[in-house]
């Protein structure tokens, strides 16, 4: 089971790839669709295992753009 | 699951002008979030500059005044000294606290205005296209610096924080960097810790925050947040400047 | 004039040093600490105007003051009170120029005043007092129209002014408590959405609607706070136009000239912007010569001569420099020009005051 989950707002993102470079287990991708601005933006997953995200929120604090919020438990 | 990072209260939703990277709306939050924390929403005050952040008013849900290039901590000083119980904070660049307005910064420093400016310095001057600005590194590429800047034609880099320690009415300068989670965290605090002095009347407030701009640095993201780290650190080390509070001794 | 912003309610004064102006910020500094008021020296002129745009902002009634050159300092600023609407009262008490010049009293920055040395499309709504007790009422007045028309109001004087002692009759001290509350400032978003007050208005149509607002208020200024003053008008066939310290000295000379049967008036304007040209186009309907006298190079001439359009011929004696002529000086130029327009009655001897000047 997942200890934590993040929702990025694929709109807001600007792809800028600080999320992912922050992520100490690697659950962040850049997707390859673009958003209405153009960016291709982040994408989250839960890995293989389907527990990646342990809610550290160290992708939240590095995002200029607010665009993502974390859950915990 | 509880959700447990969101966007503060004292942010608008409003989508965020800056470039992909820039650190200025990491910036915006970490001060929204201490507005929040506060609870001071409804009585503080907001002086934006002349620069990237002149539309901070769409992003601070506070009231905002429009300051002149330069000259928001003279505007804070007329706004403080008739609402002496409200909480007023400019939010500047390097160019506009550093260089146009330098005698601004150092004499209200000097006077101990009872503000909370924050400085964002990102070694460029961005909403005019990357010229040199005041903390430009040696050798740091801008649209006014041929071959990077050159200290002997361009001066040497200022550091105005350490300059302001020596006005007697600053009481808690500190610099601080948004280049990764350790040091947001960090600049948090000293944000934080700059409007509590604000509010307990101390005197002059300022936190000096490093802050990436990849566009006019011509790196990605990921680059400019590893150089500021790393380079600007040099010539900019982030520590306490100054600090006369007396917060630490209890 | 300091006691006249603080009987005004007047509870803020940010300035800098400058002769020939000393005396207002030495008077503010001990006075605003009786009233519960707030004295700031700055650094600058500059800094000073941008102080006052802080209290302004906050909703209170503000003032500087400062001499030519200070003033030159103050004109980003007062764009600004100007393009973010906002009340303020500024002082210029004028000093010879351009440049460091002198601290002897002048009338050379007209133009500044009148037509903005700031940049943009802006008009500052220009007060010139003739007296002490003008320079109290009129300062008292500014007040009102600052907060009236959310614009910057100045008050111009000069040197002399600035140094002369009269008796003045004080109007009642108010309260700035008793002034009507302002719904437009930056007080803190309590109970309400936060506000911002800002001169970027990035989209042109915007920033040109804007525009367009701020010339409906000078307009409505033209029309209801347009001032002068009409001495010996009525028979007059030559007309001094005049203002401030000029004026005086132009009243001295028009005794002189009338004790010689001359018939000479004067308009003096007291509003030098919104400039009283109405008044000046009516009285080329029997007047055809004007006779413009200023402590400068000339420079209100040119707003004479496009008020009569042509209708009357107007005349120049500009000293500029800092240099006060005598009414004697001013009657000797009346006098040139009323002979050398044929103006004295058939009967009347030719008796000039000495030679052309």
């Amino acid at each position: 089971m997942a200890k934590g989950k993040i929702t990025i707002d694929r709109e807001k993102c600007k792809g800028c790839e600080l999320c992912v470079s922050v992520c100490p287990k690697q659950c962040i991708a850049i997707s390859t669709g673009l958003n209405d601005k153009g960016y291709y933006p982040a994408e989250f997953s839960q890995g293989e295992e389907g527990d990646c995200c342990t809610a550290c929120t160290l992708c939240a604090l590095t995002c200029p753009d607010i665009a993502i919020e974390v859950y915990r438990g | 699951m509880k959700k447990v990072f969101e966007a503060p209260k004292s942010l608008k939703d409003n989508l965020f002008h800056y470039c992909p990277g820039c650190g200025h709306s990491i910036i915006h939050r970490l001060v929204a979030e201490v507005i929040d924390e506060l609870g001071i929403q409804e009585r503080t005050i907001g002086v934006p500059p002349a620069g990237c952040a002149v539309l901070a008013y769409n992003y601070f849900d506070v009231d905002t005044g429009e300051a002149p290039h330069g000259r928001a901590l003279a505007v804070a000083t007329g706004i403080k000294r008739v609402l002496a119980d409200h909480v007023v904070f400019t939010y500047q660049g390097d160019g506009d606290i550093a260089a146009i307005g330098t005698a601004e910064s150092i004499h209200a420093a000097n006077r101990g205005e009872k503000v909370t400016a924050i400085f964002v310095n990102n070694g460029t001057y961005g909403m005019t296209g990357g010229q040199m600005a005041p903390t430009t590194l040696p050798g740091m590429g801008s649209t006014t610096t041929p071959g990077g800047r050159d200290v002997v034609r361009d001066g040497a880099p200022l550091d105005l924080t350490q300059m302001l320690a020596e006005a007697k009415g600053s009481v808690f300068l500190e610099r601080v960097s948004v280049a990764t989670p350790k040091g947001i965290r960090k600049a948090k605090k000293a944000i934080k810790k700059a409007f509590q002095v604000q509010l307990d009347g101390l005197g002059f407030a300022l936190v000096e925050v490093l802050s990436p701009c990849p566009t006019n640095w011509k790196m990605d993201p990921v680059a400019a947040y590893e150089w500021t780290d790393k380079e600007m650190t040099k010539i900019f080390p982030v520590k306490v400047i100054k600090d006369i509070t007396g917060y630490d001794k209890d | 004039m300091g006691e006249a912003a603080v009987r005004a309610g007047c509870r803020y004064y940010f300035g800098y040093p400058i002769t020939p102006q000393n005396e207002v910020p030495e008077y503010m500094s001990g006075r605003l600490l009786q009233v519960g008021g707030t004295f700031v020296q700055a650094e600058s002129e500059l800094a000073s105007v941008n102080m006052v745009i802080g209290a302004a902002m906050a909703g209170a009634r503000v003032m500087t003051s400062s001499s030519s050159p200070g003033v030159s300092l103050m004109q980003e600023g007062i764009s600004y009170l100007a393009g973010l609407e906002l009340p303020a009262v500024i002082a210029n008490v004028v000093r010879g120029g351009p440049g460091l010049g002198n601290i002897a009293p002048a009338q050379s920055d007209y133009f500044q005043a009148t037509r903005g040395g700031g940049h943009g499309d802006y008009r500052t709504i220009v007060l010139a007092p003739a007296s002490c007790q003008e320079l109290c009422d009129l300062t008292f007045k500014a007040f009102d129209l600052a907060d009236k028309y959310r614009n910057p109001v100045m008050i111009m004087g000069d040197g002399m002014m600035g140094q002369m002692m009269e008796p003045v009759e004080f109007p009642e001290l108010i309260d700035p408590a008793d002034l009507p509350a302002k719904d437009w400032t930056i007080t803190g978003a309590k109970d309400r959405p936060s506000r911002v007050i800002l001169s970027l208005l990035l989209n042109p149509k915007v920033l040109e609607d804007h525009n367009f607002k701020l010339v409906r208020k000078y307009d409505a200024v033209t029309r209801e706070e347009t001032d002068w003053e009409e001495y010996m008008l009525e028979d007059a066939r030559q007309v001094v136009v005049a203002y401030g310290t000029a004026a005086r000295i132009a009243k001295g000379a028009i005794k002189r000239v009338r004790e010689m049967g001359l018939k000479v008036g004067l308009l003096r304007p007291k509003t030098l912007w919104p400039f009283p040209d109405k008044p000046l186009k009516e009285l080329t309907r029997v007047v055809r010569q004007l006779l413009v006298f200023e402590m400068s190079a000339g420079q209100m001439v040119e707003d004479v001569r496009l008020a009569v359009e042509g209708q009357a011929q107007v005349h120049l004696y500009g000293r500029p420099g800092g240099v006060i002529p005598t009414p004697d000086e001013v009657a000797h130029q009346i006098s040139h020009y009323y002979y050398q327009a044929g103006l004295m009655d058939k009967d009347q001897p030719s008796g000039r005051l000495g030679g052309a000047a």
